[in-house]
């Protein structure tokens, strides 16, 4: 794959301005999927999940899962929309060995939710209104895994395998309006509104909202519009990113890709682009047109979804409060300043020190380890925080600390335990044998033995040079291999100086 | 017992009650008179006698300790094949399905399983249930008993000929647009499309979804009503199931009487284009029917003359999605191009063998129909046109109890007639079609032999949603009247099969 040339991205702010548009996709974690009764899991062996329905087979019908459109409602909701009294579902037809019946059951014209308003911070803590046309219920596809080939793409695979366990996994897919006015914001701008869907889906508790797994899917539209033009410019739909990491830098590659084309007389060809995290760059997938055909026609098998009114209102009054709100709730809550705040915002660590204050640690604390050492052992191995512990594992780690089991630096060894897998900090505590030792006959013999390498020690505290127990302090907390509570090992020191 | 082929499922249920006879001599019997006429009706497609007979076993075993499931338990029946079967094959009449064995039963057929009733065999049909013929099977066609050289009418002209040919008492069939009532007219049998949603389509191979209806073809019309109690009701695997409590088939045939029934005759469906000896048998029976106390009106459903048109544009348009899933990847025909191929190659050249000219052409047809840019002009004004032939429904039916017609223009034409012209047979639909537009349930039953060429004909009943046992009402009042006049049934004048046996 040929390198694009990319424009400097502030040069390329200012000859174009970036316009977007997103179409996120959630996966609901209902436990059986949108329209059969197949179990909605994750990670089962291939082909285990499934019904005829799944399997599109002959005879074979859909019958509308009603937690699914519950959580489609609350959703709908939460992202300030209208839900639809009656919509109904369609058929989006097109071959593809992924999708059993070579149709998509979808929603066309009659969506659920319509005309919604989604509120996004920015790390600055400046707030951006992204309008949503539209939010509608549908079903996934299978998953192909294409064997034979060197890019592990459909192009030169020897074969493919189909997997139909995600095969009718509920979704909804959200569209924004067009959005105008990110400028230089643009990919900042994009990974805190898939941010902020994240957090929506996780606090209505209606997605496993976990992107590496796909749970969340976000298709980034990107054109540019030469500045003083007043049009609108070609744009290309970068399919499935998968991080919010990853959104941002797609959305800041396309802007100075385009950029560089339009610069050199180019222009811009319609069509999907592919993520390459590895690369960090974009490549062309299949052209797509507005005139894409689908064949749109009413679903026959199913009846409209009308829900009642006594049903939305239930689901409205139980919404959780939108995330900008809970935003500010938090940092008064927990009482961080703008610059603490800002970097859990940032870090995107507000669910899992949510998480770990309500499994007891104080907010302070809790943040210290997941702003700190966590998200330091995170980059090393280039992997989420949250993909490395959770946040019970958290609080009980610092509840070790607090009873005094643990020092804060025998902490960070019992959580490399964890990390590695050797259980929870208890149970790392017991098999290392890492917890302080709070006896004091063993940590008095340790002294003992300092003392005789260096018989003048004692001498000097009696002389007021206190600070001579360090040396002695060291060798005691040597001998224990860190296993000492240093105050306590002063204290003894002190102790038996005064003694003699 | 003798003759046991020769009884209805009505009278077999009495006799086996009784011990007079057993299932399995019952299946037995009906086997072999599979074994001796088939060949030349050609009404099966599958049949596995050591599958029926263990069934009827199994009946007989049950009635022997007294938990028979159904007063039809160990009654045999014929299933056509565009019913789902895990114990036969699946084919809906097409290449493409081609010994394909279900995981899961159709809804109906757990339903008939659970009653004890004993499946005969898997009966032919147009491929995909889409013809007025069964010329369209990919396995041949089937032959009209009463002239083997004459067509059984289709789609489910393999059930319709099965239980003309006595091969079965009575058997289940689909109606799209006529396919269980325009066989029955053609065979002299009785056949009934329910109110849309009122038997489950589950397991039922998919033709057009809005459209397709699975109901009972039998010879009687109390037969149709027993089997119709047993597969109708709420499924929930079928969202477009009515959970609506029905009153029993049965009891209304029981129960039968005309006096002060009110039948609409359908002026559209009365005089031009429809043969002098159906139009004559039709009358006749109006007539009859009015001797015995019914009011018969003349009424118009204007909206009839586009009703074909917007049928064959909804049907291809709907089957050309439904038909989609036909592609080799997960089931059923798969063809290799020479040298290999892409997926997009392999289900291609599938599609190209596996597929019958006439599936082909309603595929193009409807994707056409589809077509951005041809979606409104096409599939919008068909929906359009549908809700007019529902109006002009609910506008007779605020005068009328049911409605008449004869059900179909013309009795059985002879084989390969309309083959090279697919508009005249589609014109041939025209009296069914708007039940299917409409949803509403519809019955045909015979009312005698065409003069002209001594061909059955049948009259078709049409009752509002719902309203199915109106239709029981008056087809078993007729079906008295008829044989009361007649002396006997009118499948008893069909010709022998077998020298020597009629």
């Amino acid at each position: 794959m040929a390198k694009a040339k990319l424009m400097d991205f502030d040069k390329a702010l200012e000859l174009f301005e970036p316009v977007l548009g997103f179409e996120v996709h959630v996966e609901l974690s209902t436990k059986t999927k949108m329209f059969s009764a197949a179990p909605n899991n994750f990670g089962s062996e291939p082909n285990t999940n499934i019904t005829p329905t799944c399997l599109g087979l002959p005879g074979a019908l859909p019958v509308v899962n009603e937690q699914a459109v519950r959580y489609s409602i609350s959703l709908g909701l939460a992202l300030g929309c209208d839900i639809a009294p009656s919509s109904s579902f369609a058929r989006k037809n097109y071959f593809y060995p992924d999708l059993a019946k070579n149709y998509q059951i979808s929603q066309f014209d009659e969506p659920i939710a319509i005309n919604g308003n989604v509120e996004v911070e920015l790390a600055d803590g400046r707030l951006f209104q992204i309008d949503i046309e539209r939010a509608h219920m549908e079903e996934d596809a299978g998953k192909l895994t294409h064997v034979g080939g060197s890019t592990g793409r459909i192009q030169g695979a020897e074969y493919s395998l189909v997997d139909f366990n995600r095969a009718g996994v509920p979704l909804v897919e959200i569209v924004t309006r067009i959005i105008y006015g990110a400028e230089a914001d643009a990919p900042e701008l994009a990974k805190a509104y898939v941010s902020t869907i994240r957090d929506m889906v996780v606090a209505l508790g209606i997605s496993d909202a976990k992107m590496e797994r796909g749970n969340i899917r976000c298709d980034a539209n990107v054109s540019l519009s030469p500045r003083g033009s007043g049009k609108l410019g070609t744009r290309t739909e970068t399919k499935n990113v998968n991080s919010l990491r990853s959104v941002e830098r797609a959305v800041r590659y396309e802007i100075q890709r385009q950029a560089a084309i339009l610069a050199g007389g180019g222009t811009i060809t319609q069509e999907t682009r592919h993520w390459h995290e590895d690369t960090g760059a974009t490549s062309a997938g299949r052209p797509k047109s507005d005139a894409d055909d689908y064949r749109y026609f009413p679903e026959p098998d199913l009846l409209p979804v009308v829900p009642a009114p006594e049903l939305i209102e239930e689901l409205r009054a139980a919404l959780p409060e939108k995330p900008a709100e809970r935003r500010r709730r938090l940092k008064a809550d927990w009482n961080f300043s703008d610059l603490e705040f800002q970097d859990v915002v940032n870090s995107d660590l507000l669910n899992e020190i949510t998480e770990t204050v309500a499994q007891g640690a104080s907010p302070q604390t809790a943040r210290k380890w997941w702003t700190g050492e966590i998200a330091r052992l995170a980059n090393i191995a280039d992997a989420e925080p949250a993909s490395l512990v959770t946040p019970t594992q958290v609080a009980e780690l610092q509840l070790l600390i607090d009873d005094g089991t643990l020092t804060d630096r025998l902490a960070r060894q019992v959580l490399e335990g964890v990390i590695a897998g050797e259980g929870s900090p208890r149970q790392v505590v017991d098999a290392r044998g890492l917890a302080v030792v709070s006896d004091d006959g063993a940590l008095i013999a340790a002294i003992d033995e300092a003392l005789k390498s260096q018989p003048d020690v004692m001498e000097k505290i009696r002389e007021g040079k206190v600070q001579a127990a360090g040396a002695v302090i060291g060798a005691v907390m040597k001998a224990m291999q860190g296993k000492a509570d240093a105050a306590r090992v002063r204290e003894l020191v002190l102790e038996r100086a005064a003694a003699l | 017992m003798t003759d046991l082929i020769r009884h209805t499922a009505a009278e077999l249920a009495t006799a086996l009650a009784s011990g007079a006879t057993s299932s399995v001599e019952v299946t037995q019997a009906h086997l072999d008179r599979i074994a001796a006429v088939d060949g030349a009706v050609h009404a099966f497609l599958h049949v596995n006698p050591e599958v029926s007979l263990a069934a009827a076993k199994a009946s007989d075993a049950r009635r022997k300790a007294g938990t028979i499931l159904n007063a039809l338990d160990g009654v045999p029946l014929a299933i056509k094949d565009v019913l789902v079967t895990t114990d036969m094959p699946s084919t809906s009449g097409s290449l493409i399905l081609e010994g394909w064995m279900s995981p899961y039963d159709a809804t109906v057929v757990t339903k008939i399983r659970e009653a004890g009733l004993v499946p005969l065999g898997k009966t032919n049909m147009d491929e995909f249930a889409m013809g007025s013929s069964t010329e369209h099977s990919a396995y041949g066609p089937t032959h009209n008993p009463w002239d083997l050289d004459r067509i059984p009418g289709g789609s489910g002209g393999g059930s319709a000929a099965a239980v003309a040919a006595f091969e079965a008492p009575f058997a289940l069939g689909s109606d799209t647009g006529g396919s269980i009532r325009q066989p029955a007219h053609v065979t002299g049998t009785v056949g009934v499309k329910p109110t849309y949603g009122g038997v489950s389509r589950y397991g039922a191979i998919a033709l057009a979804s809005s459209l397709d209806q699975i109901g009972p073809v039998s010879r009687t019309v109390l037969d149709s009503a027993l089997l119709h109690d047993i597969i109708g009701g709420h499924d929930r695997h079928d969202s477009t199931s009515l959970k609506d409590e029905w009153p029993s088939m049965a009891e209304a045939v029981r129960n039968a009487n005309v006096k002060g029934l009110r039948i609409g005759v359908v002026s559209e469906l009365d005089g031009e284009g429809f043969q002098p000896g159906v139009l004559a048998r039709f009358h006749e029976a109006l007539a009859l029917l009015e001797a015995n106390g019914a009011e018969v009106v003349e009424v118009s459903l204007p909206s009839l003359q586009y009703a074909v048109a917007a049928y064959y544009l909804i049907l291809p348009a709907e089957a050309s999605s439904n038909l989609a899933k036909y592609d080799s990847v997960r089931f059923g025909m798969r063809v290799n191009p020479v040298g290999g191929g892409t997926v997009e190659q392999v289900m291609s050249a599938t599609r190209e063998a596996g597929f019958g000219a006439e599936v082909k052409r309603r595929i193009i047809l409807g994707t056409y129909a589809l077509s951005a840019g041809y979606y409104d002009a096409y599939y919008g004004s068909a929906q359009k046109v549908r809700t007019l032939v529902q109006r002009d429904f609910a506008a007779a039916f605020a005068n009328v109890d049911v409605l008449a017609s004869p059900t179909a223009p013309t009795t059985a034409w002879k084989l390969g007639e309309k083959l090279d012209d697919p508009m005249a047979m589609w014109r041939g639909d025209i009296a069914t079609i708007p039940a299917n537009l409409a949803g509403i349930p519809g019955m045909s039953l015979p009312v005698g032999l065409a003069e002209e060429d001594g061909l059955p004909v049948g009259i078709q009943f049409l009752a509002p949603a719902r309203a199915d046992h109106r239709l029981y009402n008056v087809g078993g009042a007729l079906e008295s009247l008829l044989e009361e006049k007649w002396g006997h049934t009118l499948l008893s004048q069909a010709p022998a099969l077998i020298e020597g046996q009629r």
